[in-house]
């Protein structure tokens, strides 16, 4: 019988269906990269976008290395080029601690005062190489020939959310993106492990200060309410503090994990019914072998990647039933489940299409993939992502973004508006800071291959094709009447109506104001 | 073109009043309550004093209480301060402070000059020794801890949850309004969000500016939504409302700020900031809670200069709007709370400057504050690792704020009994 993890029939992956597909396990496409996966079927199409680091693989398999080449800027390990450092917030050396302690003996308060200074000015250079590490990874979504990746790495980023504010070290949020990074498509187990080893998240929930004899509950609590069970899900208080023991002596030092035997709590703790002289790897399992974890996961998932409104339909129930039982037959790998969803019958299903909220990220990512718009300044992109409501590295709190409505409100609307007149013309908002681009955006290569496919459209028709596929596959008729009637005041000489750029230009900022453009 | 009647009320009965009916019908009730516009029982609420108003004025990076209100009377203030001092009040000239209460030996910094004006019309409330247990230092570990109102700095904002203890289920467009880049924690409620802009010139479609004809068909396609209640809940239904939603706050907010103050603002960022908020207010948004925010109080060195501009651009900030609520007759309305999320240290440091310190000074400014100085000024001899130590929990402002002034909740929103500081008048 048909569930809804049943596959798409082999001829429904058409046009409106691949670009779905671009649009949800990436960040949308070009019509010819639509063109290209409805030419390769689905199978393919997702062993082009979810398998894609099987060449790697089979390289490493078959025991090749890649050892001597120049490791790629567009994927794989983000941040291991040249421009980052990971020590510019350094601890004081202990030179330097000998040096303040004599300062303060002696009352020298000049030299207190060069050392803060020199303090101050590590912090400083953090906060900066933070912001570049915002902006090259934006650049990544946009150049990036694995969108699934760091679509995937996004998607950990808001569930492991981590925030820069509070732990002040961008080399640590640089490790946890590697590792959300290389881990995001793997085993959930092996991730999570990774997670509770890893210096920022250890700070962020303070787990620096859990202690033998003074526990800390803040990521033990986290650990199951966010990260793997949901709020309430099958676990009590009591959980909570005996995870909180099994959680101690975990920290670190410097850029790295240390455990601190002496603060560890050897003894014996009982979590979820399970007794034993549990460590944090040991609390792990414990939590991964219950039943509430696929299902909490399910739900992630398909609220990320499927529909995010705030009601879920029957089928959207069944299909998250369905998802965690593939996610625990699966043994937690996250590729195989998500490829399932991906290449289901669900997926695709009319209720599905434009049922998500594009993130701010995903709409700027998108509208330059889709659109082909020169990216423009990675500042100002980074600035508008934060005017949206969503800061790389800036999570709001440990529960990510809400996603979903709470992206809009009536301030970020006229933000995504105006971030795409941004893109398509170069105009900036007066008053900010946003840097002028006078590169111009050629529609061109958009419009020609969308007029081509479908055998030389006139004026309306092309518009109508731009439009529609701007906005992910429809178009709503009073749209179309309100973009013919756009196009018709224009030329009132009774002359055939003709597509220029600028044309072109202005329809796409028209369309990227449509309400339904906020929509993938 | 849609043109539909939005008053007040309107915005009004889609937002708290009608929320705070939900609580006690049934949602059926509720529901058919959406269509009936104008029904003139929605319109004001009894025990629902939606008129009122809460401005927060933030100051960014650890403003030195200690040179704001000044402990002149205290012989340990010139010791440890040798460089920064500020005289005790006298002839009036840079450096000497302004008389606040001559029993207790406190003044308050020169550049302060228009507030102590307002102190002096009984419309200021100073809160003293203001902080928490535990102080934490970092910036932007306490000043979270301000903003979410809790120790462990977690969660959602002070005035988030106001909102969603009073509206619930439903959050009121532009109920919660930042003026500045980006919306601060405490207004993030779990249902309440709240909404930003750094100047109202850019809360609308810059579109338009590239051609005039794209202006019809912009208006064609943001303003066909419909009113909630009356179409379905889709997401494309739930976007289609708030551009409708969006452009009807633009043009309120765009007519407000096009017609001159009643009084003379100066060209400053904070001043900018009050100006809009004067405005909306004035144009009667249905805005609750407004923020705005100044920052670079991080005075570590070369402080007197600095600290004084940052004062005189806050004074003369505040004063003009609070002139302005009066002349619009709205002062009654209104309360301004400013704070900031640490004092300083009470020695200064080798650079004449001070680092990050504890307790500080809150002030509360309005018609309806009990007008004085709250509590006493911390002890600068009985300190904690050469910190001030706080005599009032900030908790126990946001309590008065909450419940004395918004009539809310305070217990529940504040997730704990601290006692009102009384800064508001019953």
């Amino acid at each position: 019988m048909d569930h809804p993890l049943t596959p798409l029939l082999k001829k429904d992956f058409d046009f409106a269906a691949a670009q779905h597909l671009l649009n949800r396990a990436g960040f949308g496409g070009t019509p010819q990269q639509v063109r290209a996966l409805v030419e390769l079927g689905l199978d393919d199409s997702l062993d082009l976008i979810v398998e894609f680091d099987a060449g790697d693989r089979k390289r490493a398999k078959a025991g090749e290395s890649e050892e001597g080449e120049t490791p790629a800027r567009d994927r794989g390990p983000l941040f291991v080029h040249g421009d980052f450092k990971p020590d510019v917030l350094r601890e004081e050396t202990p030179e330097e601690r000998a040096e303040l302690a004599r300062a303060r003996e002696a009352k020298d308060e000049e030299t207190i005062a060069r050392l803060q200074a020199l303090r101050q000015q590590r912090e400083r250079d953090d906060r900066e190489q933070l912001a570049l590490m915002q902006k090259t990874w934006l650049q990544r979504m946009i150049e990036t020939p694995r969108p699934f990746e760091e679509k995937l790495t996004l998607f950990w980023h808001g569930h492991f959310a981590t925030g820069y504010r509070t732990i002040e070290n961008s080399w640590h949020m640089a490790i946890q993106n590697e590792t959300l990074r290389r881990l995001g498509s793997g085993d959930f187990q092996t991730l999570v492990r990774a997670i509770i080893s890893d210096p920022a998240m250890l700070r962020y929930l303070d787990n620096n200060q859990n202690r033998r004899r003074s526990p800390n509950e803040n990521l033990a609590r986290e650990l199951m309410e966010l990260f793997t069970l949901g709020e309430g899900n099958g676990y009590t208080e009591r959980d909570i503090k005996e995870g909180a023991r099994a959680l101690t002596g975990r920290t670190y030092r410097g850029n790295d994990y240390y455990f601190d035997r002496q603060q560890f709590d050897p003894g014996p703790k009982t979590i979820l019914g399970r007794t034993g002289n549990l460590d944090g790897d040991g609390f792990v399992s414990t939590i991964l072998e219950r039943p509430e974890c696929p299902r909490f996961i399910a739900w992630k998932f398909y609220r990320f990647f499927v529909n995010d409104a705030p009601t879920l339909s029957p089928e959207g129930k069944e299909c998250i039933e369905r998802l965690a039982d593939e996610f625990r037959r699966n043994d937690g790998r996250i590729r195989p489940t998500l490829r399932t969803l991906f290449r289901s019958r669900h997926f695709y299903a009319p209720e599905n299409r434009l049922a998500v909220v594009k993130s701010p990220t995903q709409l700027v990512v998108q509208t330059i993939r889709s659109l082909g718009t020169p990216p423009r300044e990675m500042k100002s992109l980074v600035d508008a992502g934060d005017l949206m409501g969503q800061q790389l590295f800036q999570p709001p709190s440990v529960k990510g973004w809400d996603g979903g409505r709470s992206w809009i409100n009536t301030a970020t609307l006229f933000v995504r508006q105006n971030v795409v007149v941004y893109l398509v013309t170069g105009r900036r908002p007066k008053g900010f800071d946003w840097s002028d681009s006078e590169m111009r955006y050629d529609s061109f290569p958009l419009v020609a291959h969308l007029r081509d496919a479908q055998g030389g459209l006139d004026a309306h028709e092309t518009i109508r094709a731009v439009a529609s596929f701007a906005l992910g596959g429809s178009i709503a008729p009073e749209r179309i009447e309100q973009l013919d009637r756009f196009l018709d005041g224009l030329d009132q000489s009774g002359r055939e109506t003709a597509i220029t750029n600028d044309r072109i230009k202005a329809l796409l900022c028209l369309i990227g104001a449509m309400p339904e453009y906020q929509l993938c | 073109m849609h043109d539909a009647p939005f008053t007040r009320r309107l915005f009004l009965q889609r937002g708290c009043a009608l929320a705070s009916l939900a609580a006690t019908v049934p949602c059926f009730i509720e529901r058919s309550a959406l269509g009936m516009l104008g029904n003139p029982l929605l319109s004001s609420q009894p025990g629902v004093p939606d008129h009122r108003i809460l401005v927060v004025v933030q100051l960014g990076g650890g403003n030195d209480g200690l040179n704001t209100v000044v402990p002149y009377g205290d012989p340990e203030y010139f010791k440890v301060r040798p460089n920064l001092a500020l005289q005790a009040p006298g002839p009036s000239g840079s450096g000497v402070s302004l008389q606040l209460d001559q029993q207790l030996g406190l003044g308050l910094h020169p550049a302060l000059a228009p507030l102590k004006s307002l102190y002096d019309e009984g419309l200021v409330s100073v809160v003293q020794g203001v902080g928490y247990p535990n102080p934490n230092r970092s910036h932007f570990t306490s000043m979270d801890i301000w903003h979410t109102g809790r120790l462990d700095a977690k969660g959602s904002g002070w005035i988030g949850r106001y909102f969603d203890a009073t509206c619930n289920g439903t959050p009121i467009p532009e109920g919660a309004v930042a003026v500045g880049r980006s919306a601060p924690l405490a207004m993030e409620g779990n249902i309440q969000k709240p909404i930003s802009f750094e100047s109202p010139e850019l809360f609308r479609w810059l579109g338009e500016d590239l051609h005039p004809a794209l202006k019809d068909p912009y208006e064609a396609i943001n303003r066909s939504g419909t009113l909630p209640g009356t179409g379905g809940d889709t997401q494309k239904d739930f976007l289609m409302r708030t551009a409708l939603d969006a452009q009807v706050a633009s043009g309120r907010i765009l007519a407000a700020v096009a017609k001159a103050p009643l009084v003379r603002y100066p060209e400053t960022p904070l001043a900018r900031q009050l100006r809009t908020i004067g405005a909306m207010i004035r144009a009667e948004m249905p805005t609750r809670v407004y923020y705005a925010t100044i920052g670079g109080f991080d005075t570590h060195g070369g402080q007197n200069t600095r600290h004084a501009q940052l004062l005189r651009q806050v004074a003369e900030a505040i004063e003009p709007f609070q002139r302005d609520l009066k002349a619009q007759g709205n002062d009654a309305r209104v309360v301004t709370m400013v704070f900031s999320e640490f004092g300083r240290r009470v020695k200064q440091n080798g650079a004449n400057g001070t680092d990050h310190g504890t307790a500080a000074p809150v002030f509360v400014i309005g018609a309806g504050v009990k007008p004085g100085i709250v509590g006493t000024h911390p002890s600068l001899t009985d300190l904690d690792q050469g910190d001030l130590k706080y005599g009032i929990d900030f908790r126990s402002v946001y309590a008065s704020l909450l419940g004395d002034w918004m009539k809310a909740p305070s217990e529940q929103i504040l997730r704990g009994n601290f006692p009102s500081a009384g800064i508001v008048r019953a």
